[in-house]
C-alpha cells in the first residue's frame, strides 16, 4: 500500500520542484527594468479599475455553507459504494433513507429561496 | 513500528505540518495564513496515510482542504476590514499564548512519557474503505442515519442564521 502512496508523494514532489524550477529559471533569463507602467496589474490591456482586493458579496457564503454540508454527505457515499453490491438491498435502502433526509434539507433550502441569486 | 523510509516520511510530514502551522500564526496577511493552513491540512492527511487510514486521509483532503478552507477564505474575502491588504494582522497576546502553549507542551510530554503504548498484534487493514462501509451499513447503521439528521439540522441552521427573514 505504501508503494502506491510513494507515487503520490513523488508526484507532489515533482509538482513543487517544477514550479520552483520554472520560477528560478525565469528569474535567471528575464530582463529586470521595472517602470510604473510595467508594474500595473494586467487587465487585458485595459486600465485597471480599483484594487484587485475587493470585498465579495455575502451571498457566496451561503453557497459555501451548503457546499460543505453536501461535501460531508458525499464522504459517506464512498464507503457505501464500495460495499453495497455485497450487502444487497438493505444497504441500498439505508442509503436511500440517508439521502432522503438530506434531500428534504435541499428542498427546504430551495423553497426558502436560498438558491436564488437576487 | 516506523522503520526506515516511513520514519523519514514521518519527519518530513511533521516538518511540513509544524512549519506551515507556524506560518499560519505568523503571516502578516491573513489570506496567506489561510493558504498555509491548506498545506498544514495536507501534511496531516499524509500522516493519516502513514497510519494506514486511507479513508480518513481522503476525508481530510475532501472536507478540510476542500470545504473548510473554502469557508475560511470566503469569510476572509467577505470581510472588508480583514481582506484589505493594508491591515496587517499582528499577535497582541504573545505572552498568554506562550504560557498556554508551554503548559500544553509539558502536559503532552508528561502524558506521552507516562503512557505505556500497547502494540496490536493484528495486521493493519488493507481494504479500509470497504471495511468502514461494511461497518456503517451493518453494526453502525443507526449512527449513520443520525449523521444525516445532524447534517440536515446543520443545513437548516445555516440557512436560518444566514437569512434572517
Amino acid at each position: 500500500m505504501f508503494q502506491d502512496y510513494a507515487y503520490v508523494g513523488f508526484f507532489c514532489l515533482i509538482g513543487v520542484i517544477f514550479v520552483l524550477f520554472v520560477f528560478f529559471l525565469s528569474r535567471l533569463v528575464r530582463p529586470h527594468h521595472p517602470t510604473p507602467d510595467k508594474l500595473e496589474s494586467y487587465e487585458c490591456g485595459e486600465l485597471p479599475v480599483g484594487s484587485a482586493w475587493v470585498q465579495y458579496n455575502v451571498r457566496y457564503y451561503l453557497y459555501a455553507l451548503i457546499f460543505v454540508i453536501f461535501d460531508v454527505e458525499i464522504v459517506f457515499l464512498f464507503p457505501w459504494a464500495v460495499v453495497y453490491r455485497s450487502l444487497g438491498f438493505f444497504a441500498f435502502l439505508e442509503m436511500i433513507i440517508f439521502l432522503a433526509i438530506l434531500i428534504f434539507g435541499l428542498i427546504y433550502v430551495w423553497k426558502k429561496g436560498a438558491l436564488k441569486w437576487v | 513500528m516506523l522503520t526506515g523510509v516511513s520514519e523519514a516520511v514521518y519527519y518530513i510530514l511533521a516538518a511540513i505540518i509544524i512549519g506551515s502551522g507556524v506560518m499560519v500564526v505568523s503571516m502578516k496577511n491573513i489570506f496567506h495564513s489561510a493558504l498555509f493552513l491548506v498545506l498544514c491540512f495536507f501534511g496531516v492527511a499524509g500522516i493519516y496515510i502513514l497510519l494506514s487510514a486511507e479513508f480518513i486521509a481522503a476525508v481530510q483532503v475532501l472536507i478540510y482542504v476542500g470545504a473548510i478552507t473554502i469557508l475560511m477564505i470566503f469569510a476572509i474575502m467577505l470581510t472588508a476590514r480583514l481582506y484589505s491588504a493594508q491591515i496587517k494582522q499582528s499577535n497582541e497576546q504573545v505572552v498568554p499564548g506562550l504560557i498556554i502553549v508551554s503548559a500544553l507542551l509539558v502536559i503532552t510530554i508528561f502524558a506521552l512519557s507516562k503512557t505505556t503504548w500497547k502494540l496490536s498484534s493484528q495486521a493493519p487493514e488493507t481494504q479500509t474503505v470497504a471495511e468502514i462501509g461494511k461497518l456503517l451499513m451493518t453494526t453502525y447503521v443507526l449512527p449513520f442515519e443520525i449523521v444525516s439528521v445532524v447534517l440536515l439540522s446543520a443545513l437548516i441552521g445555516a440557512i436560518v442564521i444566514a437569512r434572517r427573514d
